[in-house]
């Protein structure tokens, strides 16, 4: 019996995560789908936009400079060891463009915007002003949920854009002020390694990473249940999960873009 | 041979599940044109669930709820999104978005459905806030600046601003203390008045409920068990209702409760 009882436990986990998943996609979907159909919230889209690009900018900054100086740091370790420090501009470059950039950006932009989001639309959920706008004729899929889900994906790039030239200065500061490399060699090696490829992929992944982002916050926070209890679940699944999902992701989008 | 006017709204058969619980379980009920309707009953018998599905915020499993003669339960969105133009609704705890200052709150109805210029539903917003007994001037502010009665007023002022046919009252007393509540049912008599609209409202303030209602309905064990005149309510010879309204301990409800 205790084998059954094993047996339906792992049964029901596997119908709630596939109705999650189900769930999930059916509301990125619809709210897709209200991103091309009129009418546009500008208004709202840019408020979401400026949270996520203007307003993240400070801490993936941060993030970004001490990465790319961590990186050459370690590598530098590793590498004169073998009298190959000049790989250390490549490693750096490479890992912070093609990786570290977009999953950096991508988890801290989670924890801020992401936990924000779902907080901001869960306490909308219970204090009824979700139900509000459908009284006043307003598709709260297209006025709450559409814009931040267009503002995460085109906002996420530009912040890694901003991460790459950040991480890749760190980097260029510890390899040249610390370590003693030569600034031209240096600059050189990271201009020659990094292609267009690595770049575009860098940001391809962001923009996922930014829709992931929003899809979670805001599905997680339009379907909170339970008062302040609910909200903080929702808060805390939508960062598990969009951090999970960007993981994962990048994985996924690594073996596309690169395991040729 | 004059013939009986149609309701405004006529809901028959209304049933809805949660769960194992049955909140509803076959209401009947018809609201006639101009009329204020309240409808009356215990926390859990499903005022909010009936009030919801009526505002298509939640589905019954059946029954039929027509608005002017027609089934809104099976409009298609954009016809029920038309449909909602004719409403407005003041929510319990005022449902104000708090992102917005308190005019865009007001005009938000203005500004989304009838696309009128941020200028003009700003001056619009201004007027209907004097009609609710606030200054223009708070409409600058935040709704998280304001007391509970000014919420409720703004909310009202919201769900009378694009001055609606059918109005619907979700206890609309509900926090305030007693002098504020008779301003606010005072408000909303006034303004259902002015605009001649249909109105529903639930509450379990009795006071509020005589103030506010022509015509009142008990909803009990997911069933209307009376309907009559509000001003009867104190008097209504149904035990359910005078055990209710009298808010005695003793009596068919406090029965169901001791099964």
């Amino acid at each position: 019996m205790i084998v059954l009882d094993w047996l339906a436990a792992i049964g029901r986990a596997a119908f709630a995560i596939c109705r999650t998943t189900g769930a999930v996609a059916l509301f990125g979907a619809e709210g897709v789908s209200h991103i091309v159909r009129p009418p546009y919230y500008g208004r709202m889209f840019l408020r979401a936009f400026l949270e996520f690009a203007y307003f993240s900018l400070p801490v993936v900054a941060l993030t970004a400079v001490f990465s790319g100086m961590v990186i050459a740091l370690q590598s530098y370790t590793g590498f004169s060891r073998f009298n190959a420090e000049g790989a250390v501009a490549s490693i750096v470059v490479l890992s912070v463009v093609r990786e570290l950039g977009p999953v950096l950006a991508g988890l801290m932009v989670a924890g801020r915007v992401g936990a924000a989001m779902a907080a901001e639309l869960g306490t909308m959920r219970v204090t009824d002003q979700i139900d509000a706008l459908g009284t006043l004729s307003t598709n709260p899929m297209k006025y709450l949920v559409a814009p931040r889900l267009l503002a995460g994906t085109l906002a996420l790039p530009l912040l890694v854009v901003v991460a790459d030239i950040l991480g890749v200065a760190g980097g260029y500061l510890v390899a040249t002020v610390k370590l003693g490399l030569s600034p031209s060699a240096y600059l050189n090696n990271t201009f020659n390694f990094v292609t267009t490829n690595d770049v575009v992929s860098g940001l391809a992944k962001a923009a996922v990473f930014g829709f992931l982002i929003a899809l979670m916050g805001c599905f997680h926070g339009y379907n909170s249940k339970g008062g302040a209890q609910g909200v903080g679940a929702a808060t805390t699944s939508a960062v598990v999960m969009a951090s999970i999902m960007i993981l994962a992701g990048d994985y996924v989008l690594t073996e596309l873009f690169f395991a040729h | 041979m004059p013939t009986d006017p149609i309701p405004k709204i006529r809901i028959r058969g209304l049933r809805k599940r949660f769960g194992d619980k049955q909140v509803l379980d076959g209401v009947d009920l018809d609201v006639m044109p101009g009329t204020s309707m309240v409808v009356i009953g215990g926390s859990g018998t499903g005022k909010s669930v009936l009030l919801k599905s009526i505002l298509g915020l939640v589905e019954p499993d059946e029954g039929t709820i027509e608005i002017d003669g027609r089934n809104i339960l099976t409009m298609s969105r954009h016809e029920r999104e038309t449909l909602n133009r004719q409403i407005g609704m003041l929510f319990q705890a005022g449902a104000l978005f708090d992102s917005i200052p308190v005019w865009e709150n007001v005009a938000f109805g203005l500004l989304a459905q009838q696309k009128m210029s941020r200028d003009d539903a700003r001056k619009r917003a201004g007027e209907v806030l004097s009609q609710v007994g606030l200054a223009a001037s708070v409409g600058d502010l935040s709704p998280a600046e304001l007391s509970g009665g000014m919420q409720k007023r703004v909310g009202l002022a919201r769900a009378i601003a694009a001055q609606p046919s059918i109005l619907f009252f979700d206890e609309p007393t509900t926090g305030l203390d007693p002098i504020m509540g008779a301003v606010i049912d005072g408000l909303i008599v006034d303004c259902v008045k002015r605009l001649g609209s249909t109105a529903v409202a639930i509450t379990h303030d009795m006071a509020s409920a005589v103030r506010i209602g022509d015509r009142a309905a008990m909803l009990h064990r997911g069933k209307i068990v009376w309907t009559g005149p509000a001003a009867d309510l104190l008097q209504s010879g149904n035990e359910v209702v005078d055990q209710f309204t009298h808010g005695r301990r003793d009596g068919p409800i406090q029965m169901e409760l001791r099964k």
